[in-house]
């Protein structure tokens, strides 16, 4: 399928892999890029030095492109902005904030440059700002979120901004794609169901907690101090919105959360780590290869889009 | 200016009454989060017809920073 978004990053699909913390390294990034996909690998809070390491060994694993998503609150944002250049990676996501300030760094070295947007007004800035495309994520989605609903944001950025747009939250198999479609988007980003790919390096205990999620199995924490997180309810989203509740400042909040998703992607605490999925988590039944997804996904997105048509 | 600066917040937050002066903080005051931030520079850049670099936000903590910037590029208000 060819749209705008497949165009501007020489894939096949417009599918893109959530650059989650952790969960998006280099494995899953070259999985879904050989899948004719973008994988991306997800910086999150990690040093320069290990972001460059999973970049040299996606190049090993994959010809195809593949990219990186930057969380712009990493203490090491800087040196990573560097290291993307310096690696010759050809497409950058970035969240958590703005990153006006390397846009012409890394404009001027041929990265792609999508920032994730939360709102009409970001995305308007970013594209002043020399963005290529956006991601206009919903709050249907895992991890760090915004307020707004995938339904309700996109068509609204679509109509904001002339470059295209990649519609992520609550997308999971060829109907959400299709919809998002209709909506105007020229692409989707998935997170939540390539977190249980076989090429996932995610622990079976957590790949299995979002395997057996229901509808209303997630939970929002942190909304209280203007971080709101999606994960999967377990003994600490219990914990944190208790304390939530009672008022905990934002620091006593965040000591149990410290390495809470480390605990549950490398370690497999289901109990005490952070399961951060999707809303759409309900929808993931089973583990398969990305290959498989992007398949399975593009079959049933393009079938219903052909009937449109008809 | 800072009436008109402290109209154009109370509009964007949807807040009434606010005690507003060039030292108000817009996060640690008026809990404005980041997407909130990028609502106001839109709106005073329609006000002013000034364009605010998204490089710059991060230097614009208050309120006196925001008049500050406007009356630099020659706004006259």
């Amino acid at each position: 399928m060819k749209t705008r978004i497949t165009e501007l990053l020489n894939i096949e699909y417009p599918i893109i892999q959530g650059g989650m913390a952790w969960v998006a390294e280099h494995n899953l990034a070259a999985a879904v890029s050989n899948a004719g996909g973008l994988g991306l690998i997800g910086a999150g809070g990690a040093p320069a030095k290990f972001v460059r390491e999973q970049i040299k060994k996606a190049k090993d694993k994959t010809d195809n492109p593949f990219g990186v998503n930057i969380m712009l609150m990493n203490p090491e944002a800087d040196a990573i902005a560097q290291v993307i250049v310096e690696e010759g990676v050809k497409v950058v996501t970035t969240g958590a904030g703005n990153p006006a300030k390397y846009m012409e760094m890394w404009k001027e070295a041929g990265v792609k440059v999508i920032p994730v947007v939360a709102s009409v007004a970001m995305a308007k800035l970013m594209e002043r700002a020399g963005a290529d495309a956006v991601v206009a994520e919903g709050m249907e989605s895992g991890g760090h979120i915004g307020s707004t609903t995938t339904m309700a944001l996109v068509p609204q950025v679509v109509d904001a901004v002339s470059v295209p747009v990649i519609a992520a939250g609550g997308i999971g198999d060829g109907r959400g794609f299709a919809a998002a479609m209709m909506l105007g988007a020229q692409a989707v980003q998935i997170g939540t169901r390539f977190v249980v790919a076989n090429e996932s390096i995610v622990h079976s205990n957590y790949k299995q907690k979002i395997v057996k999620a229901k509808d209303i199995d997630s939970t929002v924490t942190g909304m209280s101090h203007g971080h709101p997180v999606r994960a999967i309810r377990n003994q600490m989203t219990k914990e944190y919105l208790r304390l939530e509740k009672e008022g905990a400042d934002f620091m006593e909040l965040e000591r149990l959360t410290l390495g809470a998703l480390r605990k549950a992607v490398i370690d497999g605490d289901v109990v005490n780590g952070t399961l951060m999925a999707g809303q759409i988590a309900g929808l993931v039944n089973k583990e398969q290869s990305c290959k498989e997804i992007i398949s399975e996904i593009m079959n049933q997105a393009e079938e219903l889009l052909g009937n449109q048509k008809r | 200016m800072l009436e008109r600066v402290k109209e154009i917040i109370e509009e964007q937050l949807n807040l009434e009454d606010v005690e507003i002066t060039e030292e108000t903080r817009f996060k640690e005051d008026l809990d404005v989060d980041s997407l909130d931030l990028f609502e106001l520079v839109m709106a005073f850049e329609e006000e002013y017809g000034v364009e605010i670099p998204s490089e710059e936000l991060e230097s614009l903590t208050t309120v006196g920073a925001v008049i500050k910037y406007m009356q630099d590029k020659g706004v006259d208000a």
